[in-house]
């Protein structure tokens, strides 16, 4: 996963609230099994509809970051709404709430959502809708204005982590962790045996429909 | 010990590590795979050469893209073909169990989980899928995820997670005459918002809660999604027990009786402290309809289509604007007005037996009206079989619905059945986003009864004057 260490770009403007994943990205295109290149899906109807999309619109066509307004991502588990935003070159999306599987999905992928409110938000969609480039300092967790003007914003220690090292969080887990885990099972194993399925019941019942139907 | 709630006794007893800081390491028991949301979470396996770490963690299983006339037709090659395809190589290269789209274990995921006993009470259970907390009903911790999310579970077993904040919503006062349990949480969301629960683990609680059937309590949790909330969870009770007895999957002689044992504890403590509680009276509840873009705009069907220019900030005006434009709406309308060109029947929302029954009694001796095209899609095809030996298909097939082969279906755009530009349907699937059932198609979201009453006369109808 490729590092986020600072971005500094345009910020689009999509200010509206909980533009869902159907809009983000239409489920027709779930079909398709790659992850890579699907960033000329996003916003599919959108930006085929009859008015110019902010994210075809010069100088926000290049833009590294995007704006948007409360519950950005909120439907779907489509890990497909990120990678498409990726793809278009978006490393970060600012928003006042997210949709909460897509605010996960997002670290995974390297791309930093970040949640502002109030006075802080009210700056960054200015700048924004002045086409004023931002610069988002993850270490620093700031956001800089050409003003010099500097807003702080919140993020998880872990996932900070992730996203400044680019890390593989499997991997990671893998390395890291693979003892507790063992030790887990080895403990749910004795203490909860009802909870167990034994992988031989389970491909007799998927078997078993060959003959019924 | 400190009181707890439901929610935190699954999650501790989940947890391989702590990271400090509220991140947990959570172990997950069971994983439902669909064909949308895994193709990319094995080739992630694949490519770092790893293997699953518990073939029996997992069912795979197609819904989204199958399609539902079935029969003796061929699936068609396609790009829907080839993802199913890749499910089933995927799942026989890693060991998994597929359940074939021909067989009698087939479904929507979230409709098969429960019937086969894989979903149980204390379990913490995935899917790459947002749905996924219809399992709550049964009492156990059950929420989507991304694939990448997929990935770790597939190698890991666990997730890296952070405990939600826990809100009680109670449901007090039964449910009247022609109201369903799609109805309360419509109108719950409508209530509380979209981005109302986001943040919280909902709990069901109250009297109406108890007086569901294990099959509203599904409707129920599975559209806590659309009130913001990853999970929702109702306590399990005798009718959560006598539903899992005998299932294929459930634990069964001593492993039964162990696991009635420790579902005993399975419900949160009399003085356990919520972050938030929400009481919520169904007694007067009217049946409820979407009219606009997300499902919070909803409201009883007795109601109107709402006025942007009455919306207090320009924000709200301007979506409101949007989303009526696009549902080819004008302010003021009576919901009842409202003429529909579709009618949908199913989903993992409403596509159980007891909602075909609940169609079907409003079909029953009448006619689907000609301007009208319906389609009744069973959840699973044991919800099929069950339904043809009650003679439900016939009510469905005489009243001149469709009656098809188990599957999504309409509720997602991704099959054969969805609508075309403009079309307009009475839909009791989940999600009434723009072009979720299909480019430029305009969805209302209602009960069962109520589609049934739409399709008859051919709009918008309160369901109550035909019972
Ligand atoms: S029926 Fe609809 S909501 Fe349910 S799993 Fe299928 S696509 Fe998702």
């Amino acid at each position: 996963m490729e590092k986020f260490i600072t971005v500094k770009s345009v910020a689009a403007p999509l200010l509206e609230n909980a533009i869902d994943t159907d809009v983000i990205f239409p489920a027709r295109f779930l079909l398709l099994l790659d992850r890579e290149g699907l960033g000329r899906y996003a916003f599919s109807e959108r930006r085929n509809g009859p008015e110019p999309f902010v994210l075809d619109t010069p100088p926000y066509d290049t833009a590294k970051i995007l704006v948007t307004g409360e519950n950005f991502g909120t439907g779907s588990s489509r890990e497909q709404a990120v990678w498409t935003i990726a793809d278009l070159g978006i490393r970060c999306v600012i928003a006042r709430s997210f949709g909460e599987i897509f605010f996960a999905n997002c670290f995974k992928n390297g791309v930093l959502p970040i949640r502002l409110g109030g006075d802080d938000m009210a700056a960054v969609e200015k700048a924004a809708e002045t086409a004023e480039e931002i610069a988002i300092d993850l270490e620093a967790q700031s956001i800089r204005f050409s003003s010099g003007r500097e807003i702080r914003f919140d993020i998880e220690p872990n996932l900070k982590r992730l996203l400044l090292l680019g890390l593989d969080e499997v991997g990671m887990i893998l390395a890291e962790e693979g003892d507790a885990i063992e030790a887990f099972e080895a403990r749910r194993k004795a203490e909860l045996a009802w909870m167990s399925i034994g992988i031989d019941k389970l491909h007799a019942l998927a078997e078993e429909q060959d003959n019924n139907g | 010990m400190a009181a707890q709630t439901l929610y935190d006794k699954i999650w501790d007893s989940h947890v391989v590590a702590d990271h400090g800081n509220g991140e947990h390491l959570l172990y997950v028991d069971r994983h439902l795979v669909q064909e949308v949301s895994s193709p990319q979470a094995f080739a992630a396996l694949d490519q770092d050469e790893r293997k699953v770490r518990c073939p029996e963690a997992h069912i795979a299983v197609a819904d989204h893209a199958v399609p539902t006339l079935r029969g003796d037709r061929p699936f068609v090659e396609g790009l829907a073909f080839s993802q199913v395809e890749r499910l089933k190589e995927n799942a026989a290269n890693h060991g998994i169990a597929y359940m074939p789209m021909d067989g009698e274990r087939h479904g929507i995921v979230h409709v098969i989980g429960p019937e086969l006993g894989f979903t149980l009470p204390g379990v913490v259970l995935v899917c790459g899928d947002s749905h996924t907390c219809t399992h709550g009903a049964f009492g156990c911790i059950a929420f989507g995820i991304g694939a990448s999310e997929c990935t770790s579970i597939f190698a890991t077993q666990t997730l890296r997670q952070r405990k939600q904040k826990t809100m009680r919503v109670n449901l007090e006062g039964g449910l009247p005459n022609g109201v369903t349990v799609k109805d309360v949480i419509l109108a719950l969301i409508a209530e509380i918002g979209t981005g109302g629960g986001v943040g919280y683990a909902l709990e069901y609680a109250g009297s109406t809660v108890r007086d569901l059937s294990m099959a509203a309590r599904m409707t129920l949790c599975n559209m806590s999604i659309e009130a913001g909330s990853r999970v929702g969870i109702v306590a399990p009770d005798d009718k959560t027990f006598a539903f899992l007895d005998g299932r294929p999957l459930a634990p069964s002689g001593e492993a039964w009786k162990q696991a009635m044992a420790a579902w005993s504890d399975l419900h949160s403590d009399a003085d356990a402290v919520f972050d938030r509680e929400v009481t919520f009276n169904t007694a007067d509840l009217a049946p409820q309809v979407s009219w606009g873009t997300t499902p919070e705009h909803t409201c009883a069907v007795t109601g109107q289509v709402p006025d942007p220019e009455r919306e207090a900030d320009q924000n709200s005006k301007s979506r409101l604007r949007k989303s009526l434009a696009y549902m080819g709406l004008e302010p003021g309308t009576a919901i009842r007005d409202i003429a529909v060109d579709r009618v949908f029947v199913g989903s993992c929302t409403n596509g159980r037996l007891e909602d075909l029954r609940a169609a079907a009694q409003v079909l029953s001796g009448r006619k689907v009206a000609d301007s009208v095209k319906a389609i009744a899609v069973p959840g699973s095809a044991a919800v099929k079989i069950a339904a043809e030996r009650e003679g439900l298909h016939e009510i469905f097939l005489s009243a001149g619905f469709e009656w098809r082969d188990a599957g999504c279906s309409m509720c997602v755009a991704m099959n054969d059945d969805r609508l075309t530009e403009g079309e307009r349907c009475a839909s009791t699937s989940n999600r009434n986003f723009e072009g979720r059932q299909g480019k430029g198609g305009r969805t209302h979201l209602m009960s069962p009864p109520m589609a049934a009453a739409a399709a008859v006369t051919g709009k918008i109808t309160d369901v109550r004057e035909l019972l």
